[in-house]
């Protein structure tokens, strides 16, 4: 999703394209794959007390995500792509204006849309399904950093209304022709000239480095910071309660990760394939560069290392993979790895605690994707002789983002935190979310757990049974 | 009659279960067990954060013997668990005051 130029419809009926409309339709749903993927990603890493927690937050953000998508969602990040209507203050579009997806559907069926002007048509539909997928996964990545001690009803609450307040509107700045993007009102053509209603140098942020993992992360560290740690952080062992599950869901968010960014062109042509390969590149290289500084910090290269290396080099190239070459992604992706590598000790040395590392992993290499690309760009960027203007833009939406995610982060989760609260009571935190929240338990391995069917009876209920534990409302 | 509890490392069940069944032994209990002695725990690496994990995985080997095969089972434990390195476990033998077979309510040595 580079900058959309945005074109008024021709005189002319525009044609479908059948080959980029399949091609969305199988990029969209891998990239909804890729938030159960996450959720196992995440869910493998929490303790065996609290893994459904985890994965509700995710599976919780595809409800809520979803719905909000479909009513007022599209509308306020891309409603006046098709006619060119005004936005407000190029911050977001009109809520309003597509309600429901009102004025998708004519009597042709659904309209199609050409958001980049390039002369590939495709149903708006299926484009309004791919850009609901980042939304979902953006809210979901969240999650990590407050895992195991969070009411499941005030994140259900904060899902919609950080996605209604920042990601829309972030959406909107950098893909919807807002001030984030090239447009003619964008920041870059007001700092570095336009030319013909386009700024002369477009910021970069092909599939969300920005949008979904900037943000992510920048609300992940002010949500660990208001909503606090966990009890017994820094001093007992929270390992990791099942660590294949957290390489299948390292296994999936690669493979979504291909419609994501490959996705992000909206067409399948030659653009889409380089992205592929530059997706690929970077990725490799990242999960060597995370497993060189555990093997000489921890003396070990470990699996769960792997699998974040794969994830911080997925992150990094996101914003990138349409601009540079394959050997660019790899000195990108190698320096992701190792940077996140590093990062992820952070949270022990200043005492936040993000509790799956979503500002090691997802802020610090989508920083480092989106001003890399200033530097490796084949076009532009500064290694290739593009000078610093490039690099300049990306430093500033980089900050921009993180800016506004750090600002509208910290209003709703400080309102939330007076109103609903955001912790369990200590002793669900320390019990186990699943069965008090959930009325569930991951595991029932040894088959001796006991018990009876229904809550009834003589012999009073216990932990497993109706009654819920006091404070556990959700 | 007497009960032999053993404390092994897993991957010498196997060869411990076989050396009892060749002395002569024709039941057992084995359970998954976790602990430590002087040997203490191991420790583990997550994302550059280190935790020691003082439980490490044992099995617990059970063995009810008459008085006088005692000594030599846990001498067929012995030398077949035994590495010589530090974790390799422990054999310990306490007296047992009446055994019943569940399937024939046979009491004793009968019921062993």
């Amino acid at each position: 999703m580079t900058t959309a130029a945005l074109l008024p419809l021709a005189a002319e009926t525009p044609k479908i394209n059948e080959a980029a409309t399949a091609f969305m339709l199988v990029a969209a749903s891998m990239v909804l794959l890729m938030t159960p993927g996450l959720a196992l990603f995440y869910g493998g890493m929490t303790r065996a007390k609290s893994v459904l927690n985890m994965i509700m937050m995710s599976f919780g953000a595809m409800g809520v995500v979803g719905v909000i998508y479909i009513l007022w969602g599209y509308s306020m990040s891309f409603g006046n792509l098709q006619d060119g209507s005004s936005d407000v203050g190029g911050v977001f579009a009109n809520p309003f204006h597509l309600f429901g997806l009102s004025g998708l559907f004519g009597q042709d069926g659904t309209r199609l849309v050409d958001p980049f002007g390039v002369g590939v048509f495709i149903p708006e539909t299926i484009y309004v399904g791919f850009q609901l997928t980042f939304a979902v996964i953006t809210v979901a990545l969240i999650s990590g950093a407050i895992a195991d001690r969070v009411k499941f009803g005030t994140w259900m609450v904060f899902a919609g209304i950080w996605v209604t307040l920042v990601y829309f509107p972030l959406a909107h700045m950098v893909w919807g022709g807002g001030l984030l993007s090239g447009a003619a009102n964008g920041l870059s053509a007001k700092l570095f000239g336009a030319t013909d209603g386009v700024a002369n140098v477009l910021p970069i942020d092909f599939a969300g480095g920005t949008v979904v993992h900037i943000n992510a992360g920048m609300a992940g560290l002010v949500l660990a910071l208001l909503v606090g740690k966990r009890f017994g952080f820094g001093t007992q062992a929270m390992r990791p309660q099942n660590v294949p599950i957290v390489m299948l869901g390292a296994g999936l968010l690669w493979f979504g990760w291909f419609g994501f960014n490959a996705g992000s062109e909206l067409a399948a042509d030659g653009l889409a394939s380089t992205v592929w390969l530059n997706t690929t590149a970077a990725t490799c290289a990242a999960m060597l560069g995370w497993l060189v500084v555990e093997r000489f910090r921890d003396g070990h290269a470990t699996s769960v290392g792997a699998a974040s290396g794969v994830v911080a080099g997925l992150v990094a190239i996101t914003p990138a993979c349409g601009a540079l070459s394959p050997v660019g992604s790899l000195v990108l992706g190698v320096v992701a790895g190792a940077l996140a590598a590093l990062a992820v000790g952070l949270k022990y040395r200043l005492g936040y605690d993000d509790s799956l590392d979503v500002v090691g992993v997802h802020l610090v290499a989508g920083l480092w994707g989106t001003i890399g690309a200033g530097l490796l760009a084949t076009s532009t960027g500064l290694f290739y002789g593009g000078g610093v203007k490039q690099l300049a833009i990306q430093t500033i939406i980089a900050l921009v983002s993180v800016l506004i995610s750090g600002v509208g982060t910290t209003v709703i989760g400080l309102a939330l935190k007076a109103t609903l609260g955001w912790r369990v009571s200590r002793d669900v935190e320390s019990d186990g979310i699943d069965a008090a929240v959930h009325g569930e338990t991951a595991y029932d391995i040894s088959g001796v757990s006991g018990g009876r069917f229904g809550s009834g009876g003589a012999v009073p209920t216990t932990a497993h049974g109706a009654k819920t534990p006091e404070g556990a409302t959700a | 009659m007497k009960l032999v509890t053993a404390i092994i490392k897993p991957h010498q069940l196997d060869a411990v279960k076989e050396a009892l069944e060749a002395y002569g032994i024709s039941g057992m209990t084995v359970s998954e067990a976790s602990g430590y002695g002087r040997q203490r725990g191991h420790s583990e690496v997550y994302r550059g954060a280190e935790y020691t994990v003082d439980f490490v995985p044992k099995v617990r080997l059970e063995v009810l013997v008459d008085d006088i095969d005692a000594s030599s089972v846990v001498d067929v434990i012995l030398k077949t668990a035994q590495t010589g390195r530090i974790g390799d476990g422990k054999i310990w033998t306490v007296p047992v005051e009446d055994v019943v077979r569940v399937r024939t309510g046979e009491h004793g040595a009968e019921a062993l």
